[in-house]
């Protein structure tokens, strides 16, 4: 027999081989899925994995990559850092909302003025609001103790009726004939946040999530905060007795983690989604969890991760299209995922050891 | 604004059957939090329930069998989740997360074949004398069983905590895990059952709300109910009784705020929805400063070595 033993040290080897299987593990059963739901399941998971990179269409969905990727991983970024100190901001999608809001809302005031430092300005806005929106739940936690968790989840409720009130009322298209929906910030070239070269997808969303990406391996990697970052999730008490204070640490966690979720908003809104609508918002918050986790909190691992993640909501939209596949299907698959590499994690922090025979 | 027509009755009335749904999800909660265990999956669990009881319902044409599939359901999503905490040592609040982003695909997935139909409707309680009792008897004996169920399991879970050798045991493991496996009890059992139990109860909670309270099948109908009764365990201090309290003060709130909805408040809709969840934070922010009633092992694994 085998007995599970807790390793000295977390294995380098399999903290990232566990994502690997995961996504195999997941392929499997995700496929066996959709064998259930009567779709083929090796044409659709060619479609979702191998059609949008190297497919005859390719050259459509790249783009639509980047797109899909940036959001994903500017959030994935900022809530990396709290996970890694143990502070758990699932509030995400309320904070993309907001720093939306902010962004837009700075613009749609300003409308029709050309400004060329407009798009500057509106992500700042972007992810002041964003950081005030995740500090909410960060304040209430030093102050009274509440839990991070509960506040920030439900700040994602009030932030969209926010949305839908603001879609509907204050920031509504005076010339829309009625219509729900603000002005289209597409159509308001100092606040367009356009692409950088036409055609590649490549808008400043994408710079900032790169950006965040080299910025975040810097200081986890050669940072004193990052150390204290780290220490503060693996040794909560030594981190207190090596002079880390766990308020500043939750402050700054929640409020980096919202400025980034707020500034992912302002992108999205400013351009590929254009206008502030009661649906605006499609769940990248809730999905940057799972890249978050898929990436190992690791800002190169994100970085993969959000790739991959991005790549199943493009191969969704193909296997609804053309293959009449549920687009709630590709969800389940998301969940899977996380499912597969939260069990995986078990061969990173434990072996397996044949237990010695009892003596007779 | 017409306050008039808000019918105090009506309202009363209503508020019992909007606290149900969270009374279940909370009580099992409760159950899984006092054995130690963090299961931040009852929306996911819900949300299943809820679209798994509406399907039985609507092809068996029986509600009743509807809540018992539905429990079923919950109880074995919730497996995965023991399975991820208790077998392979899972980080619970990465766990519970999984559960729900899964459950609320899941559900997507079973119910896109379901909606805007009627589920079959659940009968009511027939109480003969009580319910003809002017006001009183309008508002507490004309309900469905789910109702009277619900009240009935917190006064149950009371008396199995604190009553029974059984719920001193499940306290022990929440308490302080090592001791309860040093005397002999299997830990990881216990929360299995407590976990399993905890999925049954959210699973009806859901069915309640789109068997009774919507009554319909839509997408994502939780809300973040869930979450809501996640906080009202809080808001308990981990006891039975509070949870009734509570239960009935949100679904209070809720009636009524979508009453000064109707009634065409000066306040805009959208801020009246938001209130249920503002008052989530500002009770939490109420009741955190006391944590000395949550059990001590919670959300902490256990793994028993040697």
């Amino acid at each position: 027999m085998f007995k599970i033993e807790k390793r000295p040290i977390p294995s380098g080897k399999w903290n990232w081989g566990a994502p690997v299987v995961a996504v195999l593990l997941t392929m499997v059963f995700g496929g066996a899925l959709f064998a259930v739901l009567g779709v083929n399941p090796f044409l659709a998971l060619e479609k979702i994995f191998y059609e949008p990179l190297f497919g005859e269409y390719a050259f459509y969905y790249r783009p639509q990559l980047m797109v899909k990727a940036a959001p994903l991983i500017l959030i994935a970024i900022g809530l990396s850092l709290g996970f890694r100190a143990g502070i758990w901001n699932i509030g995400a999608e309320g904070q993309y909302i907001i720093g939306a809001l902010c962004g837009a809302g700075l613009a749609l005031a300003l409308y029709p003025m050309e400004l060329f430092i407009l798009l500057p300005l509106m992500v700042i806005a972007g992810a002041i609001g964003g950081a005030l929106w995740g500090l909410i739940p960060a304040v209430l936690k030093v102050r009274f103790g509440t839990n991070e968790i509960l506040v920030s989840l439900m700040l994602v409720y009030v932030a969209e009726q926010l949305l839908a009130s603001m879609a509907l009322g204050l920031m509504k298209n005076p010339e829309g004939m009625g219509f729900p929906g603000s002005r289209n910030l597409q159509q308001y070239p100092s606040a367009h946040n356009a692409e950088i070269i036409s055609g590649t997808g490549m808008h400043w969303g994408v710079v900032a999530a790169l950006i965040a990406v080299i910025f975040a391996y810097i200081v986890l990697s050669r940072h004193m905060f990052g150390f204290s970052l780290r220490m503060s999730g693996m040794a909560p008490r030594a981190a207190r007795f090596a002079g880390v204070n766990p308020t500043r640490m939750v402050l700054i966690c929640m409020g980096i983690s919202g400025g980034l979720a707020g500034m992912a908003g302002l992108f999205e809104i400013a351009g590929p989604a254009g206008q502030v609508s009661i649906d605006f918002n499609v769940g990248y918050g809730f999905t940057a969890i799972i890249v978050a986790f898929l990436g190992r909190l690791n800002p190169i691992g994100i970085l993969l991760a959000g790739v991959l993640m991005a790549l199943t909501y493009i191969g969704g939209e193909i296997t609804q299209s053309q293959m009449g596949l549920p687009l709630a299907a590709i969800q389940v698959f998301q969940g899977m995922l996380l499912f597969f590499l939260l069990a995986m994690d078990l061969l990173t922090n434990y072996r397996f050891r044949p237990t010695a025979k009892e003596a007779a | 604004m017409d306050l008039s027509s808000i019918n105090p009755v009506l309202l009363l009335a209503s508020l019992m059957v909007a606290a149900t749904p969270l009374l279940f999800a909370a009580l099992g909660e409760l159950i899984v939090e006092r054995a130690g265990v963090l299961n931040l999956g009852v929306e996911g669990m819900m949300i299943t329930g809820a679209v798994a009881g509406f399907i039985i319902a609507v092809e068996s044409g029986s509600p009743a069998l509807g809540f018992l599939c539905a429990a079923i359901a919950g109880a074995l999503l919730s497996l995965l989740f023991a399975l991820l905490t208790q077998v392979f040592l899972a980080n619970q609040v990465a766990s519970g997360l999984a559960l729900t982003l899964f459950g609320l695909g899941l559900s997507a997935l079973l119910g896109r074949d379901y909606v805007g139909i009627k589920p079959p409707s659940t009968p009511k309680l027939d109480l003969g004398m009580l319910a003809d009792i002017p006001f009183v008897g309008r508002v507490l004996f004309t309900h469905d069983l789910m109702v009277y169920l619900a009240l009935v399991l917190a006064i149950a879970i009371w008396f199995f905590l604190h009553r029974t050798r059984a719920g001193l045991i499940l306290r022990a493991v929440g308490e302080n895990h090592d001791a309860a496996h040093a005397l002999g009890y299997k830990v990881v059992l216990i929360r299995f059952a407590a976990i399993a139990f905890g999925g049954a109860c959210a699973g009806v909670g859901g069915a309640y709300l789109s068997l009774v309270r919507v009554p319909q099948w839509t997408e994502g109908m939780t809300a973040g109910i869930g979450w809501i009764a996640l906080a009202l365990v809080v808001f308990a201090s981990w006891k039975p009784g509070r949870v009734i309290l509570g239960a009935y003060l949100f679904g209070g709130v809720n009636v009524l705020q979508l009453n000064l909805q109707a009634a065409g408040a000066a306040i805009p809709v959208e801020y009246l929805a938001m209130s249920p969840y503002l008052v989530t934070i500002l009770v939490l922010v109420i009741m955190s400063a006391d944590r000395s009633r949550a059990p001590a092992s919670l959300g902490r694994p256990f793994h028993a070595s040697n």
